[in-house]
């Protein structure tokens, strides 16, 4: 269909996107990358290192070089291994939730229901919600221990209040974030369900397949792709949750890793020690953008 | 299913879902409900649902004292600047994807996907200094290109996806009538692709209007969206559960509204098309 | 004006070549059909023409003039889609028009010869309409209509009738044909339906995985085909192809000859069988008889014929129509 002179404009044509979406992935990240080998702090009185270049006097550069002191520093802090698991944990129970929920609640909406479009809506609104209306939502009007309205169910239940916060950030943190996932695995795996062909069914009728035997034969292996998408996307979208733990402040005890590379570089300054983390959460990612990478691969036919 | 189902498991379900669907609904409910009613209300015990004294006062102090319109309209131009600029380099882009592909276009359509997957957090430090230096911070131009930039990829995709979906012979007609390749694009392709263009700016408004890290790690107050708006009230100063909730109201009511629209972009777009 | 010359035409897609090597010219006013099964090239071949497909190596000649550089728009070329191709945004009238718009053309100028157009097509009606307003056959006349106003030296259509059920196609052929005749231009006419090869064609190309098989007009081409692939392709029902024994006895590998030409006798004919199938359209009756290392053939006889499956009969072959041809499948004089 297409012809060189199509095929010459089409270059020029995608030019500008690539150039600047070249850009935008090399230029920070080799910067960090940089930035992770010096000795870089914004509140140093001596200023001179945030002008390192390479190839800069090797005076200057034996005192601003830090090797790899800032990976050790940052690899070393308690805080994180606390994020590293935080990270992971957070990663690990949303997805869990949002989907076993996701398709326990997929295949109650695929059902003949009446108002299912209603419903629907109903379940799809949290994604939808910014993360820190989200967030500030649920610290104070739902998990407040005195007025919030968990609060309220549990005292009436005999069960006294949990002050969720203080003593369960990190589940708290997971409620949130799964409430907005949520919708999102549902969403998905409801479309996939509802592009199950009809026909395929209509066969199996005919084959007199049991309920059962259709289900576990049938929908599980169609299921199989929706869900392995939804995890893969989710997990990548997770790894970087922030405004939750931004705004509830949490940070100190349930911080992720990306809330600590903040902290270090925002708010303590060590713009050496940040970037190492940086650089250490990108790997993380790399490795599960990988394997969507071949997940993905298989559907982009032309 | 042509059998009829029967009455029983139909009403059963029907009940389940909608349990289901009001409990999870419920946090939003609530948050409307509340930023209805006077702050000594909003706090008292056993909560309130409909039995109160309705009250807009909340919204008007919200607008008042924190200038909720200001943060509104940065959202608004944010999400709009963002989108709309990576539409002038997007379009063509995905023009060229879709209707002049080579060799190497599948491998260019999954890396650009895979710059999505990049964590933030590995390019925040230096964007927050370039931005320093440059003294982009706080600023609309800064964040708009940021956004644009996190989001040129999905917008690229689903663009793509609709562009493969024109039947080729029309273009090519086209050709046959003699039009330019601008022409092509202007008279035969926007028109065609503008249910798939408002599509995919639609997904994109909600996608950028959400956005969770920059905007609050980038901005203070100049350019702050209503993330920042909102994540400001983090800090209690008394009783404000009502205020809040009147804040946090208007701040997702565009988005909710939009997004129940926009169910089946969000499959098409953030599935990279793994699900139909 | 409109004279097309393709010299050493190749096409090919990376490793897989789709057209070896073309050559072919055609006349001013010629209607040819390019004809051939699934996957022959045909269609590559047109739009190699078109100028919708770069050329792999060879030349192509519009009037004389190499224009194996120049852009589609610029070949004096019109085509006409299998699927109509027509702008769904747009109303019939400015379908028509696009191309008259595209070259410039001032707005009256491009009325009058829309108007002229439509009325030709008797498509005045349905001016204002969308495509998606029309019938299958509306829309055929809306493409032809979008050709027809570009006043081009030659006509290129791709399939046009394929997607039109069969009383339509009967009736457009017949309609495309007249139009041939009124606009005296050059038809280049792509389809994979032999019937329509044969009744709407000056010429027919035979096309057979990228090769042209061969050239000719229709009753050239029906009474003496050059190979057993045009023998085989060009009539309906096919043409009887035996090998063995049998072809033998005739100093052929294979021996060709139609339903039509093979008589049924009471006894000792070239060959026996015996009846497996009757199929009776009214006008003619075809039988399937076999026999045996003979295999299937296929007879021709009258429409009244009243044997049944299971009856012996005996048949003998014309022998001044009887095509034999050696072990390459090439024709033997």
């Amino acid at each position: 269909m297409a012809t060189q002179q199509t095929r010459s404009i089409g270059r020029i044509a995608v030019a500008p996107s690539v150039i600047a979406l070249f850009l935008w992935m090399i230029v920070p990240l080799a910067m960090t990358i940089w930035f992770s080998f010096l000795r870089y702090n914004l509140l140093d009185p001596n200023p001179a290192c945030s002008l390192m270049t390479p190839g800069a006097l090797m005076d200057e550069a034996n005192r601003c070089l830090a090797g790899t002191s800032n990976y050790t520093y940052f690899l070393t802090d308690p805080a994180f291994f606390k994020a590293m698991r935080n990270s992971l944990m957070l990663v690990f129970w949303v997805l869990v939730i949002s989907v076993t929920g996701g398709t326990m609640l997929a295949l109650l909406l695929d059902q003949a229901i009446y108002g299912r479009n209603f419903v629907r809506l109903l379940v799809i609104a949290p994604f939808f919600v910014m993360p820190t209306v989200s967030a500030l939502v649920w610290k104070n009007m739902m998990m407040h221990p005195v007025q919030g309205f968990l609060a309220w169910i549990t005292k009436s239940l005999g069960l006294g209040a949990i002050d969720w916060f203080a003593h369960y950030p990190m589940t708290a943190i997971v409620i949130m974030v799964s409430w907005q996932w949520l919708p999102f695995a549902t969403l998905i795996i409801l479309t996939a369900l509802q592009s199950f062909d009809e026909e395929q069914k209509e066969a199996a009728q005919m084959d007199g397949t049991p309920p059962i035997s259709f289900f576990w034969y049938m929908v599980i292996p169609h299921l199989a792709r929706p869900v392995t998408v939804v995890i893969l996307i989710e997990t990548i979208f997770l790894l970087n949750v922030f405004a939750e733990i931004y705004v509830t402040g949490s940070g100190g005890r349930a911080g992720n890793l990306p809330f600590l590379v903040y902290h270090y570089g925002l708010l303590a300054n060590d713009i050496g020690g940040a970037s190492a983390g940086g650089i250490i959460a990108v790997i993380l990612a790399n490795i599960v953008a990988f394997f969507l990478m071949r997940m993905i691969g298989k559907n982009l036919e032309a | 299913m042509a059998r009829a189902v029967p009455l029983r498991r139909k009403l059963i379900f029907t009940a389940l879902a909608w349990g289901i669907g009001f409990v999870i609904f419920f946090p939003i409910l609530w948050t409307i409900l509340t930023s209805f009613k006077t702050e000594g209300e909003a706090v008292s015990l056993p909560p309130s649902f409909l039995f109160f004294d309705w009250t807009l006062e909340n919204y008007g102090i919200v607008q008042e004292r924190s200038d909720y319109l200001k943060f509104a309209s940065n959202s608004v131009i944010l999400a709009l600047g963002s989108t709309l600029l990576a539409l002038l380099i997007a379009v063509p882009a995905a023009w060229a994807m879709a209707f002049a592909p080579g060799k190497r276009t599948k491998d260019l359509l999954m890396w650009m996907l895979s710059t999505k997957m990049m964590p933030p957090v590995g390019a925040l430090i230096p964007l927050y200094l370039i931005f320093r230096d440059l003294k982009l911070l706080d600023s609309h131009v800064g964040i708009v290109m940021v956004l644009m930039l996190l989001n040129l990829p999905i917008i690229i995709w689903m663009l793509y996806t609709y562009f493969k979906e024109i039947p080729g012979e029309i273009l090519e007609a086209s050709r046959m009538d003699g039009a330019s390749i601008g022409k092509e694009l202007i008279y035969v392709l926007a028109p065609m692709a503008l249910p798939g263009i408002a599509s995919t700016v639609l997904l994109n408004i909600i996608l950028a209007w959400n956005e969770s890290f920059w905007t609050l790690t980038l901005t203070t107050k100049n350019a702050a969206p209503l993330t920042q708006f909102i994540a400001s009230y983090s800090s209690p100063e008394g009783l404000f559960w009502a205020k809040l909730s009147a804040a946090s109201t208007m701040a997702i009511a565009p988005i909710l509204v939009l997004g129940w629209f926009a169910q089946k972009q969000l499959v098409r777009g953030l599935t990279f098309g793994a699900v139909k | 004006m409109g004279t097309i010359s393709l010299r050493n035409v190749r096409k090919a897609f990376g490793d897989a070549v789709i057209i070896p090597g073309a050559d072919l010219d055609i006349e001013h006013g010629e209607f040819v059909v390019f004809v051939g099964p699934s996957g022959c090239g045909k269609s590559t071949l047109l739009r190699l023409i078109a100028g919708l497909e770069d050329l792999t190596s060879g030349l192509i000649m519009i009037d004389g003039e190499d224009v194996s550089d120049v852009p589609p728009a610029r070949r004096g070329l019109a085509m006409v889609f299998q699927s109509y191709a027509l702008y769904p945004h747009m109303s019939v009238r400015n379908n028509i028009a696009f191309g008259l718009k595209m070259a410039g053309m001032p707005k009256e100028e491009i009325d009058a010869k829309v108007t002229h157009a439509a009325a030709t097509l008797n498509l005045t009606d349905y001016l204002d309409r969308k495509p998606r307003q029309l019938s299958g056959g509306q829309r055929q006349r809306v493409a032809i209509g979008r050709a027809i106003v570009r006043q081009p030296k030659c006509f290129l259509l791709d399939e046009p009738l394929s997607n039109l059920d069969a009383a339509l196609r009967v009736n457009m052929r017949v309609e495309i044909m007249q139009l041939h005749r009124q606009l005296d231009a050059t038809m280049i006419y792509v389809t994979h339906d032999q019937v329509e090869a044969m009744t709407m064609a000056d010429r027919i190309v035979v096309l057979n995985k990228g090769e042209i098989e061969q050239v000719g007009s229709p009753l050239d081409i029906y009474n003496k085909p050059n190979s057993v692939f045009v023998a085989g392709f060009i009539g309906s029902p096919k043409m009887n192809l035996i090998t063995g024994p049998l072809a033998t006895k005739f100093s052929a590998t294979t021996l060709g000859i139609r339903p039509e030409h093979v008589e049924l006798l009471a006894s000792a004919g070239d060959v026996n069988g015996r009846i497996v199938l009757t199929e009776h359209l009214g006008s003619d009756s075809f039988l399937h008889v076999d026999c045996g290392e003979a295999g299937r053939l296929t007879v021709r006889a009258a429409g009244d014929y009243e044997g049944k499956p299971g009856d012996a009969v005996s048949l003998g072959f014309d022998r001044a129509r009887i095509h034999r041809f050696d072990s390459q499948g090439k024709v033997l004089v």
